[in-house]
């Protein structure tokens, strides 16, 4: 019977399936951080158990750390405790850490694949839940609570059961000024936020394959904000030339039995999905949310939508406290918001790729005058090689802040946040209530929509920049 | 290992008539600086039920009025539990005495993170659904009994409706069953799949330097 790859990946993993109980699935790889780990190290140590497979595991310190320059302690007691007790867990259970100040630190969704550890085939959690961002390599990864760290720690092993799969297939070219982000939120924006609750999403069509690896990131990534705890995309030569000479792929003949291996990870011809939705990328403009979840957002040249025409009594309940949250009304255009914020980085949108594209937006230019710019590199690679490209001379030129990695403004624990009111455009996944900071208000947009507002202080259109014809 | 065990419970409903709440509003992540499980019931929806100084909010939040106190099953609108997998979200729920979450869906992973926490995720159809929203607005002596051995809720009507919870989550509730001592049990099976499935995977072993 033919398969789809998800099928296939889960085949190969599952240890046990025992009548009416969930799969004991193999995980190939758990990544750890500080925040959702404590507890669960913890509980290895309450009941005496050790990590089963430390080389399947590695940790950094990404959610809770500061931005400013590593030679400043932390200095939020809270989290300074918690960066520590990561090092001292890490240490005592033998679990390869890339700590605050290693040359390897950063969003642990930015490290896995360019360290190499991220692989096409495997399964791959971590107690987070854009861990979806894996699956851009042919990977099943999925995000997990604490109580399943511990049990992947003790046992490399989770209980799953089955997901149902959801094809994805976006056909057709981007136009000039159109990215990977406009196509996650476009999808978004079509199924709501639960609308890939208990699947997982396949990616495909022409307009993916045309990706590059850190563009299918970028949409893997959120799948989960489209209710899907993964999604991935099979792996093809665009991966392959990603992974090949990373320094945890694989070497020599044991490359190419692996890739022999990976071109087997494609979805058969004929195989069937739960549910399929087809997006025309030749249609798509740069995507803006405007509301409380990542599935209100709309084409950059739309209106803030109207309650009154919802026919659904608690959709449109939810869309007048989200506007009344977000302070804004009714038949208004997007375009030309003003924000007092632009954050450029995240697991989303912090990889090189990212920073380039807006860069050579803010290249000789300089940001809106009171708007506070901020760049955060996904990880302390990602910052070494902007800075051998002079990327963070055009930024600091500009006005715009440049920081050391980590996750930043995108979930506001370390410090950096917007204060109650104020508006953000960013690249980040969430415009939840207070998510960038208590009463703060996301926009979420693409690098190039966000570098193109950070010019203007109002949400603008990256058509218009020079170079971007339509 | 203590592991949560639920059998049967008879409580009050609190209304929150909201769809998508997300973990962020259930805990938000400022809370999630700590190395323990403890003290995260002030967490819970914390930036809708407090001011800015720390004072409740007035008038209060639903589930800090007088009225509901002591109510210990939340009837929430659609896929709630949305974004991240903070399991900071079921510990505060439990710290402040929820028991069971009615909805007529929830996000993947707070229901199994809640499911661990012995919170009960429960999915309802729109039309009881919305009975219940209504009694636990209007009728606060109401209350719902919960019985997960036979996975039915006994409404305030006397009606007994069939709810549906997996065998397996089912049973290592009313056991008090640990799901990773249950993994345990099959240590030479995941043995056996590792030897089997080398893989490529080694953290600790770069193959190259770049």
């Amino acid at each position: 019977m033919p398969q789809t790859i998800i099928e296939k990946i889960w085949n190969q993993h599952v240890v046990d399936q025992q009548e009416g109980a969930p799969a004991i699935l193999a995980i190939d790889l758990h990544l750890v951080h500080e925040v959702t780990s404590p507890q669960a190290f913890t509980g290895l140590r309450s009941r005496g158990l050790k990590v089963h497979r430390p080389d399947r595991t590695v940790a950094t310190a990404d959610h809770s750390i500061p931005t400013t320059p590593r030679n400043l302690p932390i200095a939020d007691e809270m989290a300074a405790a918690q960066v520590k007790q990561l090092e001292a867990n890490c240490a005592e259970f033998g679990v390869p850490l890339h700590g605050w100040e290693s040359p390897n630190q950063g969003i642990v969704h930015v490290i896995g694949p360019e360290l190499g550890l991220t692989q096409p085939g495997a399964t791959i959690v971590c107690g987070d839940s854009h861990t979806a961002t894996h699956g851009a390599f042919g990977a099943l990864a999925f995000g997990i609570g604490t109580s399943e760290v511990e049990m992947v720690l003790a046992t490399q092993c989770l209980l799953q059961r089955k997901p149902k799969t959801y094809l994805v297939r976006v056909d057709g070219t981007l136009r000039p000024g159109v990215s990977a982000k406009d196509i996650i939120l476009a999808l978004i924006a079509r199924i709501g936020v639960g609308g890939g609750t208990g699947h997982v999403f396949e990616y495909a069509g022409s307009a993916i394959r045309a990706l590059s690896m850190e563009e299918r990131m970028t949409i893997c990534n959120m799948s989960i904000e489209g209710g899907a705890r993964a999604g991935l995309v099979a792996p093809d030569e665009t991966t392959f030339a990603y992974l090949k000479g990373r320094p945890h792929a694989p070497q020599g003949a044991d490359w190419d039995a692996a890739v022999a291996r990976w071109r087997t990870l494609t979805s058969d011809e004929g195989a069937t999905y739960d549910k399929e939705i087809v997006i025309d990328a030749n249609t798509l403009e740069p995507m803006v949310t405007y509301g409380t979840n990542p599935g209100m957002g709309l084409p950059i040249s739309g209106t803030i939508p109207d309650p009154a025409n919802e026919t659904d009594p608690a959709a449109a309940r939810a869309l007048t406290r989200a506007l009344e949250y977000m302070d804004l009304h009714a038949g208004d255009s997007i375009i030309g918001r003003p924000v007092n914020t632009v954050f450029i980085g995240s697991c989303t949108n912090g990889r090189i790729s990212d920073l380039r594209l807006a860069a050579n937006v803010l290249k000789g230019q300089t940001v809106a005058k009171g708007v506070r710019v901020m760049v955060v590199p996904g990880s302390a690679d990602v910052k070494r090689q902007a800075e051998r490209e002079g990327l963070d001379t055009i930024f600091r030129d500009a006005g715009a802040d440049w920081r050391e990695a980590g996750c930043s403004m995108c979930i506001a624990m370390n410090g950096d946040q917007l204060a109650p009111g104020e508006y953000a455009i960013s690249t980040s996944n969430r415009n939840f209530e207070g998510r960038q900071g208590k009463g703060g208000r996301t926009f979420l947009a693409s690098p190039l929509t966000a570098a193109a507002t950070a010019l203007t202080g109002v949400i603008a259109d990256p058509r218009t920049l020079p170079g971007m014809s339509r | 290992m203590a592991a949560p065990k639920v059998g049967t419970f008879t409580t009050g409903l609190v209304p929150l008539p909201a769809e998508n709440v997300d973990t962020d509003q259930i805990v938000p992540a400022r809370y999630l600086k700590v190395i323990d499980k403890a003290g995260l019931a002030d967490a819970l929806f914390h930036d809708w039920r407090f001011e800015a100084d720390g004072t409740k909010k007035n008038p209060p939040f639903v589930i800090d009025e007088p009225r509901y106190a002591g109510h210990g099953i939340l009837v929430a609108g659609d896929n709630f539990g949305t974004g991240s997998s903070r399991e900071h979200a079921p510990w505060a729920l439990g710290a402040f005495g929820i028991k069971a979450i009615l909805a007529t869906s929830f996000a993947d992973i707070f229901k199994s993170n809640a499911l661990k926490n012995g919170i009960l995720p429960i999915v309802l159809p729109a039309d009881l659904h919305s009975t219940l929203m209504q009694i636990a607005k209007e009728d606060l002596a109401a209350t719902v009994t919960i019985n997960l051995a036979a996975a039915t809720m006994t409404t305030p009507d006397g009606a007994s409706h069939a709810f549906p919870i997996d065998l397996f989550s089912q049973k290592m509730l009313l056991d008090g069953l640990d799901e990773l001592d249950y993994i345990r049990t099959q240590s030479d099976k995941i043995v056996a799949h590792e030897t089997a499935h080398p893989g490529t995977i080694n953290t600790l072993q770069p193959n190259a330097s770049r």
